[in-house]
């Protein structure tokens, strides 16, 4: 499978990302199955910056950056103009053009949110990609509406009295799936053929998908550079991350764990979970196993 | 053929970009904006304009729409008022900054609180250093023509800026007016095609728009935006004087437009729709043998300084008229902008906020005031309740 993968990097190698930045893997993964016809839009975050440094750019396809919020609504007007245009100018021709917005789970599950809701409602065929670090990284490690429950961070931070965030992590994927879309799906960066494939079709269905995708963060998680690849597999094996799509309305799980492992081989790794108790964890396994049992995991 | 049409504000505003041929618009309701945007769904609706229209659900989203399609090298349009512009307020300053030549309608309105549906300008006076070319029509006429003329700036390589073009709430946009409808193909021959050269989101040539810009690079950015603005100047000029030859109609030298002020000694300075109440007091009082002029301030920004500063040479009494108040310093915007390089008595008259009328008796109390009683840099509110 892996020797199918394009060999062409359309994201280039120089960017500034942290070592063991599973954003970059986002990117340059998305890029190799969307291929060279592609307009990107992206939400300013970590993706935005490391990569554009003026007068530098790590990107080989058109590419646009305006605001924090608006990069379903940057891409709708991309996705208008290039009809129009194609339309009324001949301009275009060939391919089908990818229009591709990128944004961090900051600048789509929270700040984002109604733009998002607002290009998915109307139908723009663009394909969204979550890259959901669970935090605001690029501001220094904030709670998101995607952080997940328990999880330590500058804003929600384990005290003496509360443990962490205490509210669970927003369920994009349904939320989307709630707008009648005709493609959803999560990812892993860890699994690349099943994002891959996931990114293709989501360029090749008319219409509207939404993609958020598990992008472990060295720096706000807490753990070494080397590991990024290695813990968001642990998150699909824990069962914490599952790998599914809905594809018109049909959901469908893309990979099932054949045994699933403990929630606490995959917490003790990271420092944003380092203040829970046995109780804690004991907790959240229950979480996870009722959650798992109802996604057919 | 002459067509003449009795329209409204907005209609004449949606006629404006039906004519100039948009590529994209993205537009969201909102008073007294709303009836020009329902006449370019129509047009889209019934095939009188080939466009993408994007419904768009915020005025944010709208401005944000127009700047991906207007990367994209499409010809944008979009249409707002008050508190949908100052939604827009963010991404106004990424539109300049980004050098996308959008062509959007304001309808000058009050801001909340209280909430206020009527006229002022403080909405497009608040989005002042954005670095948007603002321009603002006395008449329906003039919101049309503007509106072309906007397209043929906005585009022009010198320029490369977002315009707003300004039209007073209710009394323009929802006053009907005799209007001129150029036909189509003389228009797009005036303004021509967009072809981009400096930003265009095509997979044959990549191009990164929009990067992070570091001290290193951020100043040079706002300075080539000054430059674009001082480009403008002349573009909006020239452009103009060519919109005079070819369709028969001209407002001053395009950037701003004087009325008596030869034989006046005093002069009021003023924007919008006001101009035409302190035309018709100008000319009543010149039945009586007394000699009032008006400048009327088309090109807000950019401000032609050295021109409105020409025009006024020799003038004793200056009023400036501001539908708006910088709170804390007690001054318009106009006034603020221009008192401090004229060479004269200048009083400043806030008038007319949230729609309060403002009759011709209050013109000549004005007139009589900064003539007679006013001291230089005076501000005084005209129509205020006791």
């Amino acid at each position: 499978m892996a020797r199918q993968f394009p060999r062409e990097e359309l994201f280039a190698p120089g960017h500034r990302g942290c070592a063991g930045c599973g954003a970059a893997i986002v990117a340059r993964l998305a890029l190799k199955a969307a291929g060279k016809n592609t307009i990107v839009a992206n939400a300013t975050g970590c993706l935005e910056v490391m990569t554009t440094p003026y007068p530098e750019t790590a990107w080989r396809v058109p590419w646009m950056h305006v605001a924090f919020e608006n990069a379903a609504a940057v891409a709708s007007g991309i996705e208008a103009a290039v009809k129009s245009l194609k339309r009324k100018r001949g301009l275009y021709e060939g391919e089908k053009v990818n229009v591709i917005a990128f944004g961090g789970d900051g600048g789509t599950a929270d700040i984002g949110f109604q733009a998002l809701s607002g290009a998915m409602e109307r139908g723009h065929d663009m394909v969204y990609i979550m890259y959901d670090n669970e935090a605001y990284m690029n501001t220094g490690v904030q709670r998101s509406g995607s952080t997940p429950f328990m999880a330590s961070t500058t804003t929600s931070p384990a005290g003496s009295v509360i443990r962490g965030e205490n509210r669970p992590k927003k369920n994009m994927p349904m939320i989307m799936a709630a707008h009648g879309i005709p493609y959803v799906a999560t990812a892993s960066i860890s699994y690349p053929e099943d994002f891959m494939n996931k990114v293709k079709k989501a360029c090749e269905i008319d219409g509207p998908a939404f993609i958020q995708i598990l992008q472990p963060c060295t720096t706000g998680w807490g753990y070494p550079a080397s590991k990024t690849v290695e813990l968001g597999r642990l998150a699909v094996k824990a069962g914490i991350w599952p790998l599914y799509e809905i594809e018109n309305g049909e959901y469908r799980v893309t990979y099932k764990p054949s045994k699933r492992i403990s929630i606490e081989e995959y917490l003790k790794t990271q420092k944003r979970y380092r203040h829970l108790t046995e109780e804690d964890v004991e907790e959240m396994q229950q979480l996870i196993d009722h959650k798992c049992q109802e996604m057919g995991i | 053929m002459q067509n003449v049409k009795v329209i409204t504000g907005t209609s004449a505003a949606a006629e404006a970009a039906k004519l100039a041929d948009v590529d994209v618009i993205a537009a969201y309701p909102i008073t007294p904006q709303t009836t020009s945007v329902e006449k370019l769904a129509d047009f889209v609706a019934n095939g009188e304009l080939n466009a993408e229209y994007i419904k768009v659900e915020s005025e944010h989203s709208a401005i944000s729409a127009c700047v991906g399609a207007s990367a994209t090298g499409a010809r944008t349009f979009t249409a707002t008022s008050s508190q949908g512009l100052a939604l827009m307020h963010e991404i106004l300053f990424a539109a300049a900054g980004m050098r996308m030549p959008i062509v959007m309608m304001n309808a000058n309105r009050a801001l909340s609180a209280p909430i206020n549906i009527w006229n002022d300008q403080q909405d497009s006076i608040s989005q002042r250093d954005t670095g948007w070319i603002q321009l603002y029509a006395e008449n329906n006429q003039e919101t049309l023509d503007l509106i072309i003329q906007a397209f043929k700036i906005a585009e022009n390589e010198n320029v490369l800026l977002p315009i707003m073009v300004n039209l007073d709430g209710f009394i323009l946009t929802h006053t009907v007016e005799p209007v001129e409808i150029p036909e189509k193909e003389k228009v797009l021959n005036f303004v021509g095609q967009y072809e981009p050269k400096h930003a265009y989101l095509r997979p044959e040539k990549p191009m990164t728009q929009g990067a992070l810009g570091d001290p290193e690079w951020y100043m040079e950015t706002r300075y080539d935006v000054q430059q674009a603005q001082d480009n403008a100047l002349k573009v909006i000029e020239e452009v103009h004087d060519k919109f005079a030859e070819k369709f028969g109609r001209a407002y001053g030298n395009g950037l701003i437009e004087t009325y008596n002020t030869e034989k006046a000694e005093t002069v009021l300075i003023t924007m919008g729709s006001l101009c035409g109440t302190i035309k018709d007091v100008i000319d009543e009082l010149k039945a009586e043998g007394k000699e009032y002029g008006l400048l009327k301030i088309i090109s807000y920004r950019p401000l032609p300084t050295e021109q409105i500063k020409e025009a006024l040479k020799g003038t004793k009494n200056i009023a400036i008229l501001d539908k708006d108040i910088s709170l804390g310093l007690n001054k318009g915007a106009l006034f603020t902008d221009v008192a401090p390089f004229l060479e004269a008595k200048t009083a400043n008259y806030i008038v007319g906020l949230g729609g309060r009328d403002i009759k011709k008796a209050h013109i000549k109390e004005i007139i009589e005031h900064v003539e007679k009683e006013a001291k230089d840099t005076e501000t005084k509110w005209i129509g205020l309740k006791e």
